[in-house]
């Protein structure tokens, strides 16, 4: 790894990480880590000692289940229990027994807790009834035992035929006619994406704990506490003292742990509230697959118009997005698809249209990207084929249009600052020797054709047996939440000394295996002049840390870690100044046995200069953005068409690098997550259930299928945040799914335009290429009409 | 999860037999593929196990009058380690490293394989392809059951209740090659989406191949030996247009279906294709 640091307006001293270690055989090291603070929750979890909810013991507690529809859509009529069941000694839940709202809140409130009797089931995994028993025998036994008496109704499983739309967005600028004539080529491109499960290792998982006084406490796997909290407060009727939430040791979140949680918690503290006792609810693999909330598939379609010397003049640019069911997160995965849709590209002509509409499919909601991996993959697709459209390298096309300094956005917004797309795509360039491999790839690729480039039929091969290719693409992610979904949260972070003299940092913003607790101290230490050894992190308990917000969106380290350098800087200059001046670190001990404890709260302020109007869609749609490009070089079998993803450069500039192992990290895991989203990551439905339900056939990438990869970190720091960052969680998964696409097209000439490019997809393409007389496959069809209808 | 089943483990072949002819028990080895089984989501919970796993006489990889002898409990990982296949029977050492991953090829057995019967299990086609016999035995002695017989219907095996996989003979005939080839979605813990080993003899360049063995999985609902495309190989040599004919016949000659993992084009077409490959690297053209 490297680190390039970009001077910037806000530019502080460059630093750089410390290179790719190299080991002498029989040493030993502290890792790549030495210099850096080692994860803080590492050893734990290295010797089993973490405690993962699961793991906690609450005596007498009993197992919860749910029970959930099996059909897609239907009316709810009765719930019959099996008179001949012995149901003493078991609870079961129905809506009826939901003291506050039957609804999870969420931003538009049409999800209920449980469907009521009477109420319509809107996909085939939605829970109907709970049941808790001592044992999970007693479980297995009676749940077969709840009947579900139901009319059916008819499904709706084509996003595009649905009629009930969640949210439409309408972004525009310049003048779509104007431009399109003066393009020399028209292109056209349909590209559609399928579900993406975020697969954390550990599942997830709830306990409820009820009070005397008859509140509830949820411990959990989560990501977001005051969600959660929100949702016990409106579905149970607690006030806010009464519901408490307390993050356990979480496995993993990647999104699917943001709003999912809360209806489990609801559930376990449904069952908890009647059973009068702790009630777990742990889900196993195969319910967490059929029954959480995926990526949003889908549809995006591009009419593009360049000249003749690569410039961009027009894009027109449609979004459908598959809701599922319920509206969960969707119209902000939805807007922050279309506000990305366009690409970092500079373009004087731009209307992009965007909606989402409800199936009858299980909820889809937050995952890394949210929203736009699906649209930068179209749009980095639609470049690529632009690019071999012109015979232009990719490359090149890019280098043409790629943001600068002071570029307009599609929402009118000007790029102020820390704009590195060039720097990144230069870096990538450069670091994977493009241009060269390019050409090697192109050279090999006529040579293949001498002797037949691809197979000559379906049932046989032709005399190569493997085919290289490589590609690249680009992308920039909004830091943050959009809008002004910032200053309407107004988190707040804190920082105090205890009364015994610890130094302790409170935010509601929770470790998952990213690293929080690992950074936030090296932040607030730095302020402090201590080591990050001596601030500790409280627990992420309701009872006892602020909403910092929810921890998604890339927002931690930029957001609320600005929060927190603000708070420790405070907190110095109170004790300082109580004690004459003297550094922090030497006085805060006795500071505290003499004064008591300190505590800051630190609320997030509007950053200056930056506003959007959430109505008219124009403006300022996030504070500042990363950048990233990836290069991926592939190898494809010209007999069974399996990718094997080879090697990988990823550069990403995340405005400011907090720990480079970690940051790294986020790349390398961000990138491989990408990669299984271009390749295998598959679920195909029936009749609106998913099939891929289950480890052994929805697949990732093991470790075995991860390529060489090369992670250059840039630095083109944020004014807005004291420490420069700008996040990095999401922007790797953005942009290596367009890469390896574009590298499947230069090893064997087909476009696939569809997500995951199976080795089904490929092959079919390539014959479809053969039929067609033409290496560019359906493509060349379906373009050169467009490019004629479209010609002035 | 339910309870735990009962099980049973005895020390000697004779007690198992006992136990077997004394009512139904499951017998299991490494476990891979009846511990998945346990929880009872996917099909039935066995209702009493016999754990094999102190059968000595079920053990071991051994030459014997030109023939390799593996004990049912034999392991991919005991595989992988043997010179004795690594000389003999090159295709099963490296069908054995395709399943699953390290762990699973610790504990993962020949005869779980041939007993869970599944279309799918990457070493069926070997055993098919190098006319295994497959020696079983129960309380009234021991019998031998060729590998084309042992799979009746999908998911069944040619065992009666009450017996026993002993071990795996494979005949070593002169001049004889295989090659082997998986398609996976993924490089490790994959199920095929096809798998293929392919036999021949040959006796010098000029003449053509004989005993012709083309065995696939994941193509039907067992795994089976395309008889037409051997047909359609025998006596031949592996010319361009032998290798056009031969992927053509199996191409057709097969019927696999679309399912969660794969299509039915896919499958078909990509047999066609290995097969071809596999043929003119041998061919050498
Ligand atoms: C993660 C994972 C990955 C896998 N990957 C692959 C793969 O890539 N390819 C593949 O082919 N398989 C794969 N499998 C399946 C499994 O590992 C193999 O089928 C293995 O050979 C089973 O052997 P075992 O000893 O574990 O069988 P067990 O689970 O012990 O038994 C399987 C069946 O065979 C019967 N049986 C076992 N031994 C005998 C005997 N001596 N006599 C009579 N009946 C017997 C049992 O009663 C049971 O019905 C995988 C499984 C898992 C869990």
């Amino acid at each position: 790894m490297t680190t390039r640091a970009m001077p910037r307006p806000a530019a502080q001293p460059v630093r750089s990480a410390p290179d790719a270690l190299v080991l002498e055989v029989g040493s030993t090291t502290a890792g790549r880590a030495a210099g850096y603070p080692l994860r803080r929750e590492g050893p734990a979890k290295l010797t089993g000692a973490a405690r993962y909810t699961d793991d906690l013991v609450f005596p007498g507690a009993w197992y919860g289940a749910t029970i959930r529809s099996t059909e897609p859509r239907a009316r709810l009529l009765r719930i019959e229990l099996d008179p001949d069941a012995d149901w003493s000694g078991v609870v079961v839940v129905t809506a009826a027994d939901i003291p506050g709202e039957n609804l999870i809140s969420a931003i538009k409130e049409d999800q209920p807790v449980l469907v009521p009797i009477g109420g319509e089931i809107r996909h085939h995994a939605e829970p109907v009834a709970l049941l808790a028993a001592a044992d999970r025998e007693t479980i297995r036994h009676l749940r077969s035992r709840i009947r579900l008496v139901t009319e059916p109704l008819t499904p709706v499983f084509d996003p595009e035929a649905s009629d009930h739309v969640f949210a439409a967005y309408d972004i525009s600028k310049g003048d779509l006619d104007a431009g399109f004539s003066a393009a020399d080529v028209i292109l056209e491109g349909e590209y559609r994406v399928g579900h993406q499960e975020q697969l954390y290792i550990e599942n997830n998982a709830m306990i409820a704990v009820p009070a005397e006084d008859g509140g509830m406490t949820v411990h959990g796997s989560l990501q977001c506490p005051y969600y959660v909290h929100r949702a016990m407060k409106k579905a149970l009727g607690l006030t806010g003292d009464q519901a408490r939430v307390i993050q356990a040791e979480t496995g993993g979140g990647f999104g699917g742990k943001e709003e999912y949680p809360s209806i489990i918690a609801l559930h376990a503290a449904l069952l908890a509230r009647k059973a009068g006792r702790p009630v777990r609810m742990i889900y196993d693999r195969h319910e967490d697959l059929a029954a959480t909330t995926k990526r949003h598939p889908a549809i995006v379609r591009h009419r593009t118009g360049i000249t003749a010397d690569g410039t961009l003049v027009a894009q027109d640019i449609e979004v459908i997005m598959d809701g599922g069911a319920y509206c969960t997160l969707t119209p902000v995965v939805l807007s922050r698809g279309a506000l990305h849709a366009a690409g970092p590209y500079r373009c004087p002509n731009v209307r992009i249209r965007a909606r989402a509409t409800r199936t009858n499919t299980p909820p889809n909601g937050a995952f890394r990207g949210f929203g736009a991996p699906q649209t930068e993959f179209a749009m980095e697709t639609q470049v690529n084929r632009l690019a071999d459209r012109l015979g232009m390298s990719p490359a090149e096309i890019r280098r043409r249009n790629a943001y600068e300094l002071n570029d307009l956005t599609p929402t009118g917004q000007v790029l102020r600052e820390s704009v590195a797309a060039q720097e990144v795509l230069r870096l990538a360039v450069e670091a994977s020797d493009f241009e060269r491999v390019r050409q090697a790839t192109a050279a090999s690729a006529s040579a293949r054709s001498g002797s037949g480039i691809l197979p000559p039929g379906r049932r046989r091969s032709g005399a190569a047996s493997a085919a290289s290719g490589i590609g690249m693409a680009l992308a920039w992610h909004g830091a943050g939440f959009t809008g002004s979904g910032e200053v309407h949260l107004g988190s707040v972070a804190s920082v105090e000394v205890t009364g015994d003299g610890r130094v302790r940092v409170l935010i509601g913003s929770t470790e998952m295996g990213q690293g929080t607790s690992t950074i936030f101290p090296m932040m607030v230490s730095g302020q402090l002049g201590l080591s990050a050894d001596a601030v500790e992190m409280a627990p992420v308990d309701t009872a006892l840390v602020p909403d910092s917000g929810p921890t998604v969106a890339s927002r931690t380290a930029m957001v609320v870690g600005g929060l927190c350098i603000e708070a420790a800087r405070r907190l110095r200059a109170e004790v300082e100044a109580r004690n004459g001046g003297r550094p922090f670190a030497e006085v805060y001990r006795a500071d505290a046995a003499a004064h008591g404890p300190t505590r800051i709260d630190q609320r997030f302020e509007p950053y200056p200069g930056i506003s959007f109007d959430d109505e008219a869609y124009r403006g300022d749609a996030y504070p500042v953005f990363g950048w990233a490009a990836c290069v991926a070089a592939v190898d494809v079998d010209l007999d069974t068409a399996e990718v094997s993803v080879r090697d990988v450069v990823a550069v990403d500039d995340v405005g400011r690098v907090v720990h480079p192992i970690l940051c790294e990290g986020q790349v390398e895991g961000g990138t491989l997550q990408a990669i299984g989203y271009a390749t295998i990551e598959e679920i195909k439905l029936d009749n609106g259930r998913y099939l891929n339900d289950r480890l052994a056939t929805y697949l990732i990438p093991t470790a075995t299928d991860a390529p060489n990869m090369r992670t250059i970190l840039v630095e083109a720091p944020f004014s807005g945040a004291p420490h420069g960052a700008k996040g990095v969680g999401e922007l790797p998964m953005d942009v290596a799914a367009p890469a390896v696409i574009a590298a499947i097209h230069d090893a064997v000439g087909v476009w696939v335009t569809e997500l995951p490019a199976t080795p089904e997809r490929i092959l079919a393409a390539m014959d479809a290429g053969v039929g067609a007389g033409d290496t560019s496959g359906t493509d060349a069809a379906v373009t050169s009409g467009d490019a004629r209808r479209g010609a002035p | 999860m339910p309870a735990e089943p009962p099980l049973d483990v005895p020390t000697s072949l004779v007690e198992a037999y006992e136990l077997l002819a004394s009512g139904p028990r499951v017998p299991i080895a490494g476990g891979t593929d009846l511990m998945v089984r346990i929880t009872g989501e996917i099909g039935a919970t066995p209702q009493r196990l016999m754990d094999i796993s102190r059968l000595e006489d079920l053990e071991g990889i051994s030459l014997e009058t030109g023939a390799l002898v593996l004990g049912a409990r034999t392991t991919y990982s005991e595989i992988r380690r043997s010179v004795l296949c690594l000389v003999h029977l090159p295709a099963m050492v490296e069908a054995a490293a395709t399943i699953g991953a390290v762990q699973i090829q610790n504990r993962g057995t020949i005869g779980g394989n041939l007993g869970n019967a599944s279309p799918a299990g990457d070493m069926l086609p070997v055993l098919l392809a190098s006319d295994a016999e497959i020696v079983v035995g129960g309380s009234r002695g021991e019998r031998t059951v060729p590998a084309d017989a042992f799979f009746p219907a999908y998911r069944q095996t040619a065992l009666a209740p009450d017996e026993l996989i002993l071990r795996i003979r494979i005949p070593l005939p002169q001049g004889r090659q295989l090659r082997f080839r998986k398609v996976g979605t993924r490089r490790a813990q994959a199920i095929s989406k096809v798998v293929m080993c392919v036999a021949w003899r040959s006796h010098g360049a000029a003449s053509g191949w004989s005993d012709v063995r083309v065995a696939v999985g994941s193509m039907a609902p067992t795994p089976v030996r395309a008889t037409a495309t051997e047909a359609a190989l025998e006596g031949q040599r592996p010319t361009p247009e032998v290798a056009d004919r031969a992927s053509d016949v199996l191409a057709d000659e097969l019927h696999p279906i679309d399912d969660v993992r794969s299509t039915a084009v896919y499958r078909r077409t990509v047999a066609a294709r290995i097969l071809h490959r596999i043929l003119r690297d041998a061919g050498g053209w």
